[in-house]
């Protein structure tokens, strides 16, 4: 399924919408029956709600819902969360604040709140995020929380990466050299120059916001994509790995699916968190080709 | 069921090391990670690797600078192992392609860190545990090991004799996070945990949100014993509203620490005349926290870190990530200002404990990394000295666990002869709610010994625990349990120690355990259930949670990382040895073992540990 729901179709009631729903099997039933018993707590967590709507500063949060096998979230709909607002608060922030205080079945990918586990990649407002380094403040609102675009989902905001990480392993995304130096504790020397040339490719953290963002990728599933041409470039550029090697990575690289493909629409260098200027990359790796095309003539 | 030679559980440094190593021995080896494993807290780690490489520079005075760190905690047949083991390791990773900063000759830089006698750390940037965990990755990739990512272990498949030493370990069981489904895997020649720290314990932690203390807590569980937890590292530097992590890097390259007053308090205070900012990682947080203290914080919360002398070149060429952290995550230009630092919960020098091969007192049970306890790092771990102990030790248990002969081990695991029986008073028993015997490793009815079965048992256990916390209706939700474990730790197992507070952390942990006896997990979804993910992690948070204040609670001295308001001194004569804590079938026993300080060549002798 896409994301890419038209708004009145997705919009949901209210993140109780859930308790709302007739659910037929006798368990579902059963919770039912007692979550309706529970009515006094569920009227404590709305007020804590309504308050904190009412605090001089909260943040409206609507966070796409689905799950497909709980009845009332197999339709996708957008939950409305309120959430007091702190300086410095990030949109993780807010969707840790709103699963722990009023929803617990809210779910997202989380882990080092510090971009660099690439986990929580987001359609934030419209736009591939990574949700850890997004300040509420530089958004506007209220804030649209959205599984990345172009990617099954799997449960709320988790999307499944698996084809993600096919098409990164898809570039022999590993270093490989014929030729290790032999002496003790010898290693591979490699210029400042050259370190330098792939800093920017090594900083990729695999968050998967480059390859939602694309054009090219939604319409060919096949399309290497940014981030694997990115991962090849890393090593084509690296001087440790022998001749012979960049003469196959080439090979690689120049599939029908590879670097031609690109259209140069910047989508993915805009929207990279880590900053790799993933165009011009994948630009010069077309240059590349076309010298080592020429070679052959 | 699954079954594979060897299976790692947790795919950070060690997790990925262990697995190389144990194929590259010929072993079927699988990985089973919560995680996919580019998203393992090693990604986080910047400072760097320490490893002797150079002229002037030998594994002796690693070793000699580790185990004077360590406060003399450490054993001396670990620490050698490391120092010498290193040096290879790092040339390894270089020569599998990881990005190290180089020097104008081409060769891996080195730059120094707090407490070497030599500048040995080895780095990439400010972000050299991205670049070892890529770089590790990517040789996995290479050698197509088998990887079940997003697979939460939650319980080992152990045989249920009753004394630790004679059980095997035979599997875990997982549950598919995507699915719901709980399956066992059977481990043919060993399991390795691998599943890194448990700063989650804590409130304000450098650690991610997935670091649960996970493997000990089950190892535990299993009846290896948790050794030295009260040995927690509170990093001097942390960003004050997230406690994300500014590397000692920053120090090493010439950062300086101010108060508010602007005095650079390290000398000015005298905390540490020689080494200043660069004294190991316990003084220096100390002296921060006695700075805000004494009222010379800043906002009464903080310091100030400042590399702007630095200038701009030389930050962006080796710290660059540190102003991209310092902007996303404080707002703050670190080319312009100095930054806001304050310490944070970020290691966790205790654990399983192990020899250096990585076995624990269960056959067939292996641990390396942060949630094993070998131990390197003593009462304190030396910045630059974790990243080496995933490769060594990951790569030392993969190997062991695959069949190879590494020698005998030196140090020795589980109750032995020379255990000395400990006592400590605590306001509230501590341990298993339920009476004890009835803990799932402990209850299995007649004993069961064939290795099929034990894993198949352990399943169907934990697919009944699972089923019942999900059916349950009504309860306490895990968040709010957790949040209060946390609170505790914080306010009472911190940075400073004293009796009372200690108590009192024992105290509110026995309310968490019993109203974790009451949780519910409120997501009914076989689908992606992150509720009842972290209901489990939050049974491990409590049991980790306890071990630290009960070993803080008997350690009567102030050793390293572990600082005691009555007791100020370091009580060598009483205190050179390592706190264990057995499970005991949920009525967990305190006792001691000597340090080993005998090494190859020389016998290390405790020293004031002045910087």
């Amino acid at each position: 399924m896409s994301t890419q729901v038209p708004e009145g179709e997705a919009e949901g009631e209210s993140a109780d919408a859930e308790a709302e729903v007739d659910e037929s099997s006798p368990h579902q039933q059963r919770r039912m029956n007692e979550k309706r018993a529970r009515a006094e707590q569920r009227e404590l967590t709305r007020e804590a709600e309504a308050a904190a709507a009412e605090a001089d500063d909260t943040v409206l949060l609507k966070v796409f819902r689905y799950d497909p096998e709980v009845e009332g979230k197999e339709e996708p709909r957008f939950d409305d969360f309120h959430v007091p607002f702190e300086k410095g608060m990030t949109v993780l922030d807010a969707l840790i604040h709103a699963r722990d205080n009023y929803d617990p079945s809210l779910t997202f990918r989380h882990s080092c709140r510090q971009a660099v586990c690439g986990s929580d990649a987001m359609f934030v407002n419209g736009k591939q995020r990574l949700c850890c380094k997004t300040q509420i403040a530089d958004l506007e609102r209220p804030v649209r929380v959205e599984p990345l675009p172009h990617q099954e989902v799997v449960k709320d905001l988790v999307v499944d990466m698996q084809h993600f990480y096919d098409q990164m392993e898809a570039v022999e995304p590993y270093f490989q050299t014929d030729e290790l130096p032999e002496g003790e504790l010898e290693e591979q020397r490699q210029s400042r120059e050259n370190r330098e040339k792939i800093k920017m490719s090594t900083r990729c953290i695999w968050c998967g916001a480059c390859m939602s963002s694309c054009n090219v990728a939604a319409g060919d599933n096949e399309y290497l994509g940014p981030a694997a041409i990115n991962k090849a470039y890393r090593f084509y550029m690296d001087e440790r790995e022998g001749g012979d090697l960049k003469e196959h990575r080439m090979t690689v690289l120049e599939q029908e699916h590879g670097v031609w493909r690109c259209q140069t629409q910047f989508s993915c260098t805009d929207v990279c968190p880590k900053d790799i200027p993933l165009t011009e990359h994948i630009q010069e790796l077309k240059r590349e080709a076309v010298k080592s095309n020429l070679k052959f003539w | 069921m699954h079954e594979h030679d060897v299976i790692v559980v947790g795919a950070g440094g060690a997790g990925l090391r262990a697995a190389i190593a144990a194929q590259e021995e010929g072993a079927d080896v699988a990985i089973v990670t919560k995680l996919h494993p580019v998203r393992s807290h090693t990604g986080a780690a910047e400072g760097g690797i320490n490893a002797a490489l150079r002229e002037g520079d030998d594994w002796e005075l690693h070793a000699y600078d580790t185990m004077k760190g360590s406060d003399y905690l450490g054993d001396a047949p670990a620490i050698e192992t490391l120092a010498q083991d290193a040096p290879d390791d790092v040339i390894k990773l270089e020569h599998w392609g990881m990005p190290f900063s180089r020097e104008d000759d081409g060769r891996v830089s080195q730059r120094p860190f707090g407490g070497l006698s030599f500048p040995r750390t080895t780095y990439a940037g400010a972000e050299t545990g991205h670049h070892l965990l890529h770089t590790m990755y990517e040789q996995v990739v290479k050698r197509g090991i088998t990887v079940y990512d997003e697979w939460y272990v939650s319980e080992l498949a152990v045989t249920d004799e009753p004394d630790p030493s004679e059980r095997s370990c035979h599997g875990c069981v997982a549950y598919d996070v995507k699915t719901g489904a709980v399956e066992g895997f059977k481990a043919r020649k060993g399991v390795i945990l691998a599943t890194g720290g448990l700063g989650q314990a804590f409130d304000h932690t450098t650690n991610a949100v997935s670091c649960t203390g996970d493997g000990q807590a089950m190892a535990y569980r299993a009846g290896a014993p948790m050794e030295d937890m009260e040995f927690v590292q509170f990093h001097p530097t942390t960003l004050p509203s997230t406690g994300v992590l500014i590397s000692e890097g920053v120090r090493g390259e010439g950062g300086i620490l101010y108060n508010e007053a602007g005095e650079r308090f390290m000398f000015e205070h005298g905390y540490a005349n020689n080494d200043g900012e660069l004294a190991s990682r316990d003084v220096v947080s100390r002296a921060e926290l006695t700075e805000v203290k004494e009222g010379r914080g800043i906002e009464d919360e903080y310091v100030h870190l400042d590399m702007r002398h630095l200038g701009e070149e030389r930050i962006t060429d080796r710290l660059e990530n540190i102003l991209h952290l310092a902007e996303d995550f404080e707002g703050v230009d670190g080319l312009e200002e100095p930054m806001p630092v304050k310490p944070g919960q970020h290691y966790e020098m205790g654990g399983i404990e192990t020899d250096e091969n990585g076995q624990t007192c269960v056959s067939g049970l292996y641990a390396a990394g942060e949630c094993a306890c070998v131990s390197v790092h003593g009462s304190n771990r030396l910045g630059g000295n974790a990243l080496p102990e995933l490769i060594v030790f990951g790569k030392r248990a993969g190997r062991h666990a695959a069949g190879a002969d590494l020698g005998e081990a030196k140090i020795s695991t589980g109750e032995t002869d020379d255990a000395e029986v400990g006592e400590v008073d605590t306001p509230v028993d501590p341990g298993a709610v339920e009476a004890p015997g009835e803990d799932v490793v402990a209850d299995g009815g007649a004993a069961v010994a064939d290795a099929d079965a034990v894993v198949e048992r352990t399943a169907e256990q934990e697919r009944q625990r699972v089923e019942g916390l999900i059916e349950k209706d009504d309860g306490v939700n895990h968040a709010e349990i957790r949040s209060r474990l946390q609170d505790a730790m914080t306010e009472y197992v911190n940075v400073f120690r004293n009796e009372d507070g200690l108590k009192k952390a024992l105290e509110i942990i026995r309310e968490c355990r019993e109203d974790y006896q009451d949780v519910v997990v409120t997501d009914p979804s076989r689908t992606f259930n992150t509720d009842l993910q972290q209901t489990i992690e939050t049974r491990n948070l409590i049991d980790v949670a306890e071990a630290i204040t009960l070993g803080a609670l008997a350690r009567d001295e102030f050793r390293g990382a572990h600082w005691r308001q009555e007791h100020q001194e370091r009580k060598d004569d009483e205190w050179l040895k390592h706190t264990l804590l057995a499970w005991n079938g949920g009525d967990p026993e305190l006792y001691y073992k000597p340090v080993i300080l005998e090494g190859e060549n020389e016998t290390y002798e405790p020293k004031d540990r002045s910087y």
